[in-house]
C-alpha cells in the first residue's frame, strides 16, 4: 500500500515537473461552405474541407490571394456562418451552438471599422466590448471600466481615451479596435487583414503587439492576411488557402516553399531561410 | 471613463417632465379666455385631491374639457413621433430617418383615411389601419432602399420620398369621393392637427405609447451597438433581427398612433432626437426617454403658438412643426453634431 501512495507521489510530482503542453483552443475538422446568390442556385464561391488546430499563446496566420477563401474561413470560425459539413470547436465546445452572447465572451473579431454614424468617444467604444457580459440595459459597472482601462493599456492607447473616434489616425483606430476586443476577454482573437491600412512601423508593432498578448496573455490569434514576410517572421502556424482549398498547414518554415507560393500567388518568388529558422520571400530577380 | 448611470437617466429625465409641466401650465393659460397660473394649479390641485366642487364651472371647462384633452394629445403624439423617429434612424442606421421624411407618416395616413371611409364608425379602426399602413411602407422603404444587398443612405432616402409622394396621390384620389365638408377637414388634418379628440379611449392609446416607447427603450443598448454596424454588433453577442423586429414593429405602431390621432406632423421624429443627442450625447439608454419627452414639450408649446399666433384662427400644428424644424435642423446640421 506504502508502495502505491509513494509511486503515486513520485508520479504527482512528476507531473508538476512536467511543463503542461499548451491546450488545444480551436479544433477546424473538415469544415467547407458554399455561397449561392440564391438557395436554389449553383455556389458562386466553395470552400472545400478545411483542417487545422491552434493551441493557447499560438498565433495563426490565414495566408492566400485574393478571392481564396480567407475571409469565408474566417466567418465560420466567428460561428457567424456554419459550415455545411465538418465542425469548428473552441475550447471543445462547437461554436454554432454557442449562443450568441457565450460566443462574444470567448471569440472576439477584430474587421476594418464600419463607418460611425454618430460620433463616440475611444473610451465608450472600447466599453462595447463588455456587452456580452451584462444584462438588459446594462448600465457599465466598474469592473467594466476596469476592465476597458486594461484593455485601452495593453494597445497602448491610454492617452487616447477622451479622443472622438472619427479624429484618430488609421494606427491609433487599429489599437482602439483591437481594445474592445480585448474587452471582450476572448480566449480566441480573430483579426481580419489588421494591417490593411498601416504603414511598415505600424505593421511591426501591431504583430508585436499580438505576439505580447499571445504570450502573456494566453490569447489565440488568428490573422488573417497577404503579408507573407510578416506572418513568416511571428505566426506560429501558418494555413495557406488557394480558389478555395486549404493547400498547407503547418510552421513557416514548412509552408513557405518557392514552387508552391508561386503557384498560389502567381509570381516569381524565391525563398530564403533566416538564421532564425524563419523564412523569408523575396520576388526573384529583385536583387 | 464617465459611464452612463440610471441615477443621470433619471435626473435629466426629471428635469425634462419639469419643463414639460411648465410647458404644460402655459398652454392651459394661453388663449382666447386667460387664466392666471394660480387658478390652473388650483384648478389641477383640486381635481387631484378630490375637490372637483371647489374648482369653478368655467375653469372646469377651459382646463378639463377644452385645453387639456388637447395637450395631453399633443403629449401623446410629440412623444410618439420623436420615439419612432430615433427608432428609425438606428434601424436604418440613417441620421435623416423620421417618420414623415420617410414617407411612414404618409403610409399611415392612407391607412387611416381608408378605414375613415370604410369602416367610420368603428372604435380603433382608424389606430390599426394607421398602424397596417406605417408598417406597409416601412417594410417597402426598407426593400426598395437596398442596394446590393445592403441598405443605402441616399437610396433608402430617395425610396421614402417616391414613397410619400406616391401614397400622397393615392390619398389625393380618395380624397375626390369626398364631400366639401368632410374634404376641408380631412386636408385640415393631413396638415397635422390636434383639435379633433380621437373616438378611442384616451387611456389605451397612452398605454400603446408606453408599449411603443418601452419596447424601445428595452433595445436601447442593442441599438448603441447597431449603430456602430450591424456586423459589428452581431459579433459582440447582439441578436440584430431580433432587436430590429421589435424596433420596427414599435416605431410603425408609435408612427401609426401618432398619424391616426393627429395626421402627418412633419419633422418631430428628425429634429428632436438631434437636440438631445447634442444636449445629452448618442447614447440610447438616455436618448429614447429625452426624446419622448422633448418631442411632447415640442408639440405643447407648437400647438400653443399655432392656436395663439394668429387667434382667433388657428394653424394646423404641423406647419408650425415644419416652419420652425426646417431652419433649426440646416442650422444644426451645419454647426457639426458635438
Amino acid at each position: 500500500m506504502s508502495t502505491l501512495v509513494g509511486g503515486g507521489a513520485a508520479l504527482a510530482a512528476q507531473a508538476v515537473a512536467v511543463p503542461k503542453a499548451p491546450a488545444v483552443r480551436l479544433k477546424v475538422e473538415q469544415a467547407s461552405y458554399a455561397y449561392a446568390a440564391t438557395d436554389r442556385s449553383a455556389p458562386k464561391f466553395t470552400l472545400g474541407p478545411a483542417s487545422f488546430e491552434a493551441k493557447q499563446q499560438e498565433i495563426v496566420a490565414i495566408l492566400g490571394p485574393n478571392a481564396s477563401g480567407k475571409s469565408t474561413l474566417l466567418t465560420l470560425l466567428a460561428g457567424l456562418n456554419k459550415p455545411l459539413s465538418g465542425r469548428v470547436e473552441v475550447d471543445g465546445t462547437e461554436v454554432s451552438l454557442l449562443d450568441l452572447r457565450t460566443r462574444a465572451q470567448r471569440i472576439a473579431l477584430v474587421q476594418q471599422e464600419s463607418e460611425l454614424l454618430f460620433p463616440l468617444r475611444v473610451w465608450e467604444y472600447v466599453l462595447q466590448g463588455r456587452y456580452p457580459y451584462g444584462r438588459r440595459l446594462r448600465f457599465e459597472s466598474e469592473e467594466d471600466c476596469l476592465l476597458a482601462g486594461n484593455a485601452l493599456a495593453q494597445v497602448g492607447a491610454d492617452a487616447l481615451r477622451d479622443r472622438w473616434m472619427d479624429q484618430l489616425s488609421g494606427g491609433e483606430k487599429q489599437r482602439v479596435i483591437l481594445a474592445r476586443a480585448l474587452a471582450q476577454q476572448p480566449s480566441l482573437l480573430l483579426l481580419d487583414e489588421p494591417t490593411q491600412h498601416l504603414d511598415i512601423g505600424g505593421k511591426v508593432e501591431l504583430l508585436r503587439r499580438l505576439r505580447r498578448l499571445a504570450d502573456e496573455h494566453r490569447h489565440t490569434v488568428l490573422v488573417v492576411t497577404h503579408e507573407l514576410n510578416l506572418a513568416a517572421e511571428f505566426a506560429d502556424r501558418i494555413v495557406l488557402l488557394h480558389k478555395g482549398k486549404c493547400l498547407r498547414v503547418g510552421m513557416p518554415a514548412e509552408v513557405y516553399e518557392p514552387a508552391l507560393l508561386e503557384e498560389v500567388f502567381e509570381a516569381p518568388l524565391e525563398v530564403e531561410m533566416r538564421a532564425s529558422g524563419r523564412p523569408r520571400v523575396i520576388l526573384r530577380g529583385s536583387r | 471613463m464617465r459611464p452612463l448611470t440610471p441615477r443621470r437617466v433619471a435626473w435629466v429625465c426629471a428635469g425634462l417632465c419639469a419643463l414639460l409641466f411648465a410647458a404644460v401650465v402655459i398652454s392651459l393659460r394661453v388663449g382666447a379666455y386667460p387664466i392666471s397660473v394660480r387658478d390652473i394649479v388650483m384648478t389641477l390641485v383640486n381635481r387631484a385631491i378630490g375637490h372637483r366642487d371647489q374648482i369653478p364651472a368655467d375653469f372646469w371647462n377651459i382646463v378639463y374639457e377644452i385645453r387639456l384633452p388637447r395637450i395631453l394629445l399633443g403629449v401623446l403624439v410629440g412623444a410618439s413621433l420623436s420615439t419612432a423617429g430615433a427608432g428609425f434612424q438606428a434601424l436604418l442606421r440613417n441620421p435623416l430617418a423620421d417618420p414623415y421624411v420617410l414617407g411612414v407618416s404618409s403610409g399611415a395616413a392612407l391607412g387611416a383615411i381608408i378605414s375613415l371611409i370604410a369602416a367610420p364608425h368603428t372604435a380603433g379602426a382608424i389606430q390599426l389601419a394607421a398602424f397596417a399602413g406605417a408598417a406597409g411602407t416601412t417594410a417597402a422603404v426598407y426593400f426598395l432602399g437596398r442596394r446590393g444587398g445592403q441598405l443605402d443612405s441616399a437610396t433608402l432616402l430617395l425610396a421614402g420620398i417616391v414613397a410619400a409622394s406616391f401614397l400622397s396621390a393615392i390619398i389625393m384620389f380618395l380624397m375626390t369621393t369626398l364631400s366639401g365638408r368632410d374634404l376641408r377637414g380631412m386636408a385640415f388634418w393631413l396638415m397635422g392637427d390636434l383639435t379633433s379628440q380621437p373616438s378611442i379611449n384616451p387611456t389605451w392609446l397612452f398605454l400603446l405609447l408606453i408599449i411603443g416607447v418601452g419596447s424601445i427603450y428595452l433595445t436601447s443598448s442593442d441599438l448603441n451597438l447597431i449603430l456602430t454596424g450591424e456586423q459589428e454588433a452581431r459579433h459582440l453577442g447582439v441578436n440584430v433581427h431580433r432587436v430590429k423586429l421589435v424596433v420596427y414593429v414599435a416605431a410603425s405602431m408609435l408612427t401609426g398612433l401618432a398619424v391616426s390621432v393627429s395626421g402627418a406632423i412633419g419633422y418631430v421624429g428628425l429634429l428632436v432626437p438631434h437636440v438631445m443627442r447634442m444636449l445629452f450625447g448618442t447614447d440610447y439608454r438616455l436618448l429614447i426617454p429625452t426624446s419622448a419627452l422633448g418631442g411632447a414639450i415640442l408639440i405643447v408649446l407648437a400647438d400653443t403658438l399655432a392656436r395663439t399666433i394668429v387667434a382667433p384662427t388657428e394653424l394646423p400644428v404641423g406647419a408650425m412643426t415644419a416652419l420652425a424644424g426646417a431652419p433649426v435642423f440646416i442650422y444644426l446640421m451645419r454647426r457639426r453634431m458635438r
